[in-house]
């Protein structure tokens, strides 16, 4: 049984089969096997939130799941949502509001930003706030970043910011 | 750090699961959210040969509230908990406690099953289960026994769970008339673990306690099930009464000191817990203000 494991999952849209060892985690799965290097990878015991990502449409820590557990699973990540112009003007407004100066984080702050953003149509700070408790950045002091989250909530509900 | 190496076995049934864990024993750890399994894993803290992944056994999903119990399937996920209807009506404390578990990301995968058998002294879910006096429900190559939560604990990770036997779903009593519950902790931050935590199920006539169970959680190895909630049932709660179960609450606590906390701010926070609870209980908010210190 330490032999490799096949899986066969979806991963931002297209569908992948490969063979894994168990050990492997979900963001090395991502990151090296797929190459989808958006997935960031901090501090690998859960805490950072560098490594959230999409698995059947909830976000997850991809540094606490297996590549083996996500057979049969849909992942988005980054890349997906990046490229498919889901998360457009969120990206936008981290850019407008300074929400970012490292970038390690960003990937992780935009798919829990996003998660949110989906749950409630126009978030306030507080909520944001908690929403975000899970995920670190070490640059901005987070001012920025909840600026960003609500403007995009509040021009997504048609009001400027 | 990566998790070195192991074997993977996915579980097909619960006995597929137990026959696994029989044969491989302590060598083995069930994963079902691996929420804390997976940072010990990655830390290098543990090392299991063979993980048995429980994910896809669906008769370990699902919530069934029958006459007057509700059943709750080890592999219920904490965001299930927070926003399940059945839950929020019919044990409404957990309702509260789990917004205080870890953050969103970490509370889609996290299990209720996982939360008990992992038994960290100061998590909430523990605590919600003593003092709700829930029966634990365990399976194992003979069969299934039922445990009652304040007996399920025994030490830091530590539970009467054998290597072969499997946790399968919590049953809950439903709240008596006239119950009222409390939750509250003490963290640094929002979604850590508590500095130290209270959650209370009670049964209120008028503006009496006549029922209180007060499981204090970051207080000592395990939940503590307070013996002096019964200096405060069937009395009128003056500021006196309530000084003299804060003393004796003090006497019967003895939290350990880590980086978090002292013994004395620990049991000194236990106190401030005390008092908010039985103020929030009674809707009594001049208790709380902190005379019974």
């Amino acid at each position: 049984m330490t032999a490799a494991l096949s899986i066969s999952l979806h991963v931002n849209g297209e569908r992948v089969e490969a063979q894994v060892l168990p050990r492997l985690n979900l963001a090395d799965f991502l990151r090296e096997h797929l190459k989808l290097t958006g997935t960031h990878v901090g501090c690998e015991h859960g805490v950072c939130g560098a490594c959230t990502v999409r698995v059947n449409g909830d976000i997850v820590r991809s540094c606490l799941m297996l590549a083996a557990q996500t057979h049969g699973a849909t992942i988005e990540t980054i890349e997906g949502l990046s490229d498919s112009g889901e998360i457009a003007d969120l990206q936008a407004a981290f850019r407008d509001r300074n929400a970012l100066q490292c970038g390690f984080c960003t990937p992780g702050m935009l798919v829990a930003a996003q998660d949110l953003l989906k749950q409630e149509a126009e978030p306030n700070r507080e909520r944001i706030r908690e929403h975000l408790s899970g995920n670190y950045c070490r640059c901005t002091g987070y001012q920025a970043i909840i600026d960003a989250v609500e403007d995009t909530g509040r021009a997504r509900m048609g009001r400027t910011p | 750090m990566k998790a070195s190496a192991f074997s993977y076995a996915r579980a097909t049934s619960v006995m597929n699961a137990i026959e696994l864990l029989a044969a491989h024993g302590d060598r083995a750890k069930v994963l079902s959210g691996g929420q804390s399994l997976m940072p010990a894993m990655n830390l290098r803290l543990i090392s299991p040969e063979l993980i048995v992944d429980i994910g896809d056994i669906a008769e370990l999903r699902g919530i069934a509230v029958t006459g007057d119990t509700c059943r709750i399937g080890a592999l219920t996920r904490h965001v299930d908990l927070l926003n399940l209807p059945e839950i929020a009506a019919h044990v409404p404390l957990l309702t509260e406690a789990i917004s205080h578990v870890a953050h969103p990301a970490i509370r889609n995968r996290g299990t209720i099953g996982g939360s008990l058998a992992h038994a960290d002294p100061a998590a909430e879910l523990p605590a919600c289960m003593v003092a709700l006096d829930a029966t634990i429900i365990v399976k194992g190559p003979t069969g299934e026994r039922r445990v009652p939560a304040q007996d399920f604990f025994t030490g830091i990770y530590e539970t009467v769970l054998s290597a072969d036997e499997l946790l399968i779903a919590v049953e809950i009593p439903a709240p008596p008339k006239n119950a009222a519950h409390f939750f509250r902790e003490f963290a640094r931050r929002h979604g850590d673990y508590g500095i130290v935590g209270l959650a209370a199920q009670a049964v209120v006539e008028g503006d009496v306690l006549t029922g209180l169970r007060l499981a204090f959680f970051a207080v000592s190895d395990r939940p503590v099930l307070a013996k002096t909630a019964t200096k405060l049932l069937n009395v009128a709660v003056t500021p006196a009464v309530l000084a003299e179960a804060s003393k004796a609450l003090g006497e019967e606590l003895d939290p350990q000191e880590d980086q978090q906390a002292s013994t004395a701010m620990r049991r000194h926070l236990a106190k401030v817990l005390l008092a908010r609870c039985v103020a929030a209980l009674l809707a009594r908010p001049e208790l709380g203000a902190g005379e019974a210190l």
